[in-house]
């Protein structure tokens, strides 16, 4: 019998390579795995340099520095709307920016809070217009009344706040005086005074809350109408239609008391309750 | 025994692993080829609810995805003779198959044809407690049969129980949750030389491939080769394999006996060999372009050139009448076909309702073999072809390829063997806690 011609057969090693290369994990592996492991161990074994990864790092800067400073982006002026020039010379001075400036460096919101933190400022409005304005639109409070403190006199406009002080009540005598604790607070009420007030309002200084409950309305010659806590303003209006129709506040009468509705009193000075007692004295003498 | 019916269980284990995974390779290790066709499991019949074997014999849940054929080296008489070469000739057909199937596979299932099986017939008997048999009582009657003393170094292949009997009345075929007494069993034993199988094994082994089945080759073919009705009334599976025929006797549908002749195609071609002092793969193509077993006037003038192989082709050519080329080859089939009988002789094949005999392996394709096998075994003898497996190549459909088929088969619905049942181990905790929820039950 012949020896049998060696067959082709593979190997012990290229039939488990085989085996291998069918395996669908291994495949799957290979095809992406292997690319991606090399991808990540080049760039990993070149970043593992400081220097390159400062290369990196400064240039990616640099390109956004470009990218920002671009004459698109930049913001060349301030304009102010909406405010008077005492208010925009405020503003300038709490926003102090240095332009030109790009407009990825103004923090908008932050410089929003920062001027809308001027008592001054109701409601600021920032945004960069085209052009590279930055435009700050400004509601500014007006001020309603004169509020007087015990440590000087403040503009307050109408929801209270306190615009700023006032040196002077002649300088703003067109404005209604306020006072008392709790009358910022009240304040719709004790304009409302003024409203009705009508003929006497020429004589009226003030109105003042009393016990942060009530008001007071402080007129001329040291008069003062006392209001009570419920429904003031119709006390204050039968006050006026007496005044109107007997003369009431004309004459020598120190305090209007209206606080009991049922009772209204009033209190004289002391001329006037000599002469009453004069004039009353002989016709009806005290029993006793 | 404990150690085999492990090894059976992992084996079945493995089997289960490789069908949910869904691919499993077929490795028919014969003396003259070794075939190697790759399975996957994604046929429509796949998760049947039901039991027993589906439509078209339970195939229909496969198909063949890969095939691959390789001339076997190192393999003589159905067993491995040389590791080295019969590891390269596995790993060659391995590979080629898993190729073709762009598909790696892990697990296999083979068969072998010698080993010298040698046949056993078991019966085993136990009384029903319950009165109705279930699963656990089948393994207790299987457990039940006493062994033979089969040998040392032998080792069981198939442990099949074959038919049971529930006291008088015999023939079940599935006894579970009928009533009776008296539960028996026959169970057909085949073992087969432990040196041999293991041997294989460790072939496979070093092929990085782990073993989901063994299978006797001579079983394989008869399922592939016999129809269903020589399943049932009883037939003869002779496979005419290279160096081994093997056969098989079955009987409603189980396989009964089997056996294998140490003789086989190879040694037709090695006289041949030496008859007309040709070189073994001259002879072997002689064999299969001009062989045959009956001798006609007609050959006495058809001339086979043989050639010398001297070198001087001008002189030396040498021609053969194919009359004494059948001359040469017909004592030796004759020789062997008469083995056959001798081995179905003693197996009792005479008893048997039918006596149909399927001839069926590469060896069978021996024109005039019918003729000849009907002189010697019998009358009933036809030649048989595996049954067509979806997706196998052409090439892999004729009759040397049956005992392949059939493994296909075979991974697809195996017949249960003694170590699917469970072992039945007398657990007494678990008989008390009955006794005493029975005692629970019937006292309160």
């Amino acid at each position: 019998m012949q020896p049998l011609k060696r067959d082709p057969a593979p190997s012990r090693w290229h039939y488990r390579y085989q085996r291998l290369m069918l395996t669908p994990a291994f495949r799957k592996l290979l095809r992406v795995g292997l690319p991606l492991a090399l991808v990540a161990g080049v760039a990993g074994g070149w970043l593992a340099r400081a220097d390159n990864r400062a290369l990196v790092t400064e240039s990616w800067q640099n390109l956004v520095w470009e990218l920002q400073h671009r004459d698109e982006f930049m913001v060349d002026a301030m304009a102010i709307d909406g405010a008077d020039d005492a208010l925009s010379a405020d503003i300038r001075d709490v926003l102090p920016v240095d332009f030109p400036v790009s407009s990825f460096e103004l923090d908008l919101v932050e410089m929003r809070d920062t001027v809308a933190a001027i008592p001054a400022v109701a409601e600021a409005v920032l945004r960069v217009k085209p052009g590279g304005i930055l435009q700050v639109t400004i509601t500014q409070r007006q001020p309603v009344a004169v509020f007087r403190t015990a440590s000087g006199l403040r503009l307050i406009d109408a929801e209270g706040v306190i615009i700023g002080p006032l040196a002077a009540r002649a300088d703003r005598a067109d404005l209604p005086l306020v006072t008392g604790d709790g009358a910022r607070d009240e304040l719709a009420e004790g304009l409302a005074l003024y409203d009705v007030a009508g003929p006497i309002l020429p004589r009226m200084r003030a109105v003042m809350r009393m016990g942060e409950r009530r008001w007071d309305v402080v007129l001329d010659r040291g008069q003062r109408i006392l209001l009570p806590t419920e429904n003031p303003i119709e006390a204050f209006e039968r006050v006026i239609a007496l005044s109107e129709a007997k003369d009431l506040l004309d004459r020598d009468v120190s305090v209007v008391d209206m606080r009991n509705a049922a009772r209204p009193t009033i209190r004289l000075n002391e001329p006037a309750v000599a002469e009453l007692r004069r004039i009353s004295g002989p016709a009806e003498e005290p029993d006793e | 025994m404990k150690d085999l019916y492990q090894a059976q269980r992992a084996m079945r284990n493995m089997r289960q692993a490789a069908m949910q995974r869904g691919v499993i390779a077929i490795l028919d290790v014969g003396s003259s080829k070794i075939a190697c066709l790759v399975l996957r499991f994604d046929g429509p019949e796949q998760f049947r609810d039901s039991d027993g074997v589906g439509s078209m014999a339970g195939q229909s849940q496969f198909r063949v995805i890969g095939a691959a054929t390789t001339r076997s080296r190192g393999v003589r008489f159905g067993e491995v003779a040389a590791m080295q070469e019969t590891e390269r000739a596995i790993r060659t057909a391995v590979q080629a198959a898993q190729k073709m199937a762009n598909v790696r596979v892990d697990h296999v299932i083979a068969c072998l044809a010698g080993a010298r099986p040698r046949s056993y017939g078991l019966d085993g008997q136990v009384a029903l407690d319950g009165g109705i048999v279930t699963e656990a009582d089948i393994g207790r009657v299987l457990a039940a049969c006493d062994l033979p003393d089969y040998g040392e170094g032998r080792e069981v292949l198939h442990a099949q129980p074959v038919n049971f009997a529930l006291d008088h009345r015999s023939g079940l075929g599935d006894p579970r949750g009928q009533a009776g007494n008296m539960l028996t069993t026959d169970m057909h034993l085949l073992t087969v030389d432990h040196a041999a199988v293991g041997n294989l094994l460790h072939c496979i082994k070093r092929c990085d491939l782990e073993l989901a089945g063994l299978a006797s080759s001579a079983y394989v073919a008869g399922i592939s080769s016999l129809v269903e009705d020589e399943q049932e009334l009883g037939a003869a599976c002779i496979d005419m394999g290279g160096g081994a025929t093997g056969l098989s006797i079955f009987m409603r549908k189980h396989m009964i006996y089997a056996d294998s002749v140490r003789m086989g195609g190879d040694h037709v071609t090695s006289d041949i060999h030496m008859g007309l002092q040709v070189p073994m793969a001259v002879a072997e193509r002689i064999k299969t372009f001009y062989g045959g077993v009956v001798a006609t006037g007609m050959d006495d003038r058809e001339r086979i050139e043989i050639g010398g192989d001297s070198g001087d082709w001008e002189r030396d050519r040498r021609t053969v009448s194919r009359a004494e080329l059948i001359g040469i080859m017909r004592p030796r089939v004759e020789e062997i076909l008469e083995e056959v009988r001798a081995r179905l002789d003693a197996a009792g094949f005479d008893h048997l309702p039918s006596q149909q005999i399927v001839l069926t392996g590469g060896g069978s394709q021996i024109p005039g073999l019918d003729g000849l096998a009907s002189k010697i075994l019998g009358h009933q003898v036809r030649l048989g072809r595996p049954l067509r497996v979806q997706g196998l190549p052409q090439a892999a459909t004729g009759p040397a390829f049956s005992a392949a088929v059939g493994l296909t088969l075979f991974a697809a619905h195996p017949q249960d063997e003694w170590w699917d049942f469970e072992i039945p181990a007398e657990r007494y905790p678990a008989r008390s806690l009955r006794r005493a929820v029975k005692w629970f039950k019937d006292n309160w």
